[in-house]
């Protein structure tokens, strides 16, 4: 299997000492399995600190997004207001921007804000997804406005009926933006890395970066940090493969 | 009508404790940021000093006389031309196969989509190794089949097909999961009504597969140009340094990076982030219009 051979290379790799990985012809095979290359990344990276890091920003990002385009798509389907068509056309159109046009000036704005090096740089300006809003909206849209006017006219105020009727209905849709944006965060890289240079706010995908610039041609090392990385969410994707499959599937319908 | 207004006033409150953040947020955020992009662009503004001065289209002139610029350009596009063609068939080829695999469905799935959920940094790392032209997997399969051995990323020629190679291994279950759920979504009766009437493999393939993938399709090549114009991540873990051997794998987004965030030419990396964005909504319109046209009957 193509797809696999090269994880079987990596964890193999990680697994040799030193001599055997410079081996030519490269064993598939090999006699001795160390566990050096581990200790020598474990070592030179502070994994738990990058773990929890990476851990808790996509976890907090999701939870905002989610909840941000369900509000705001709610809005958009069920309420009227003035000016609501132009608006939601400029949330579409802004998903035509590319993120590499506004970097220069977002990273100006991150510094006079104070929020460099800071992870309020990361998530405020995060808080809204145009795609999570463009597909909760149209999720919102299928609700019945029967079951809406029930609620009010039992006295629900508009917050309420969201929590408890609007939200209740959309879960599928929702676990699949979850998936999509936990997946979108947990690798995240480019934005962080600009953001974070302090080490202790480093997330996996960055401070794995800085490791492999700084130990270019380490295999041994950089292989184990590597295998080390992907076991988190490998687990996350194997106990709930389903979901993440439907959830892309799920995004290749919104056109 | 009484009982109603002060319920519409309530609707009109809720919508507005929403929309007015969410304005905020996308002035802020977004709009400010193009305009004041654009604005550093027509300048020789300085970040150290926070001078600058108008000075015109200069900086876009500039790109345009750059050969570093017109290369990056050029291998920009021939990502584009490798890549898009090659992920649109092989995610065509995989999603029939898979789905014609029957119990053993839900396996090849996950087989593939496993590196779309492992990290870019971490994919990057192993395949750079794979590369390693003396001990790299590639080239020992190579001695072992009595083959010359090759370069791989140092060459000129191959750095770039290398880089697509990784890529297309790295995002295939994606597209494959959406060519799928495409392929599902056509209606069986079809092919055993066409079947019934002595239609081949090929004749299923050509009049029902094709015309009613088409949306799918569509979705995949557009999405897979402006993914493929913007690249960043497969050329940053395959070839750090300064654009791979002669430049071959410097690409738009990398050498706009460059410009602003290692030579520190502010001006100059937001005028190539204009032409690029720019280039990048011609195409996408162009697609649209030729797909649309060409897709009605």
């Amino acid at each position: 299997m193509a797809m696999v051979l090269p994880f079987y290379w990596m964890v193999l790799t990680s697994l040799k000492s030193k001599s055997e990985i410079v081996r030519i012809p490269p064993s598939f095979f090999p006699q001795s399995l160390t566990l050096g290359n581990y200790a020598e990344a474990w070592e030179r990276l502070d994994f738990p600190i990058l773990l929890r890091n990476s851990a808790f920003l996509a976890f907090t990002m999701t939870v905002t997004i989610l909840f941000s385009s369900s509000l705001v798509g709610y809005v958009f389907a069920k309420i009227e207001f003035p000016g609501r068509e132009l608006l939601f056309v400029v949330i579409l159109s802004s998903m035509m921007i590319p993120f590499n046009v506004v970097m220069i000036p977002l990273f100006l704005l991150i510094v006079k804000l104070h929020w460099a090096n800071t992870y309020w740089g990361i998530i405020i300006p995060g808080i809204f997804s145009s795609f999570g809003i463009f597909l909760m909206r149209q999720v919102m849209g299928t609700i019945p406005d029967e079951l809406l006017d029930a609620a009010r006219i039992d006295g629900a105020s508009e917050f309420r009926i969201f929590g408890s009727v609007a939200l209740p209905l959309s879960t599928s849709p929702l676990a699949a933006l979850g998936t999509l944006t936990f997946m979108g965060q947990w690798d995240a890289f480019l934005w962080p890395l600009i953001v974070l240079t302090r080490d202790d706010l480093f997330t996996l995908p960055v401070g794995l970066a800085l490791f492999n610039n700084r130990f270019y041609t380490e295999y041994g090392p950089l292989l184990a940090g590597a295998t080390i990385s992907v076991i988190p969410i490998l687990i996350v994707f194997l106990s709930a493969q389903r979901l993440f499959i439907e959830s892309v599937a799920l995004q290749g319908m919104k056109l | 009508m009484g009982s109603r207004n002060p319920r519409r006033r309530q609707q009109l409150i809720f919508a507005a404790c929403v929309v007015i953040p969410l304005v905020a947020s996308y002035v802020l955020f977004l709009i400010w940021p193009v305009i004041w992009a654009f604005r550093i662009s027509i300048s020789d503004w300085n970040l150290f000093t926070n001078v600058g001065q108008f000075v015109g289209l200069r900086n876009y002139a500039r790109a345009f006389k750059d050969p570093i610029f017109r290369i990056s350009l050029l291998n920009t596009f021939y990502y584009a031309i490798l890549s898009v063609p090659v992920g649109l068939i092989v995610a065509l080829a995989l999603g029939m196969m898979i789905q014609a695999a029957g119990p053993l469905r839900s396996l090849f799935r996950v087989l593939y989509f496993l590196p779309v959920v492992t990290s870019e940094i971490a994919t990057g790392v192993l395949w750079r190794w794979l590369y390693q032209p003396e001990y790299g997997l590639f080239n020992s399969m190579l001695r072992a089949l009595r083959l010359p051995p090759q370069d791989w990323l140092l060459s000129p020629e191959l750095a770039m097909p290398c880089v697509v190679l990784y890529a297309t291994w790295k995002g295939i279950g994606f597209t494959t999961i959406i060519m799928m759920a495409g392929l599902d979504g056509i209606d069986r009766t079809y092919y055993e009504a066409a079947r019934v009437d002595g239609a081949n493999g090929w004749q299923l393939f050509r009049h029902i597969t094709m015309p009613l993938l088409r949306p799918t399709l569509t979705f995949i090549l557009v999405t897979g140009v402006i993914g493929a114009l913007q690249v960043f991540g497969p050329i940053y873990v395959m070839t750090q340094g300064p654009g791979g051997p002669l430049h071959r794998t410097r690409t738009l987004v990398l050498y706009q990076y460059e410009s602003a965030f290692l030579s520190f030419q502010w001006p100059y990396g937001t005028a190539i982030a204009f032409i690029s964005f720019a280039i990048i909504m011609a195409l996408t319109l162009i697609q649209l219009r030729v797909l649309r046209r060409r897709w009605e009957y």
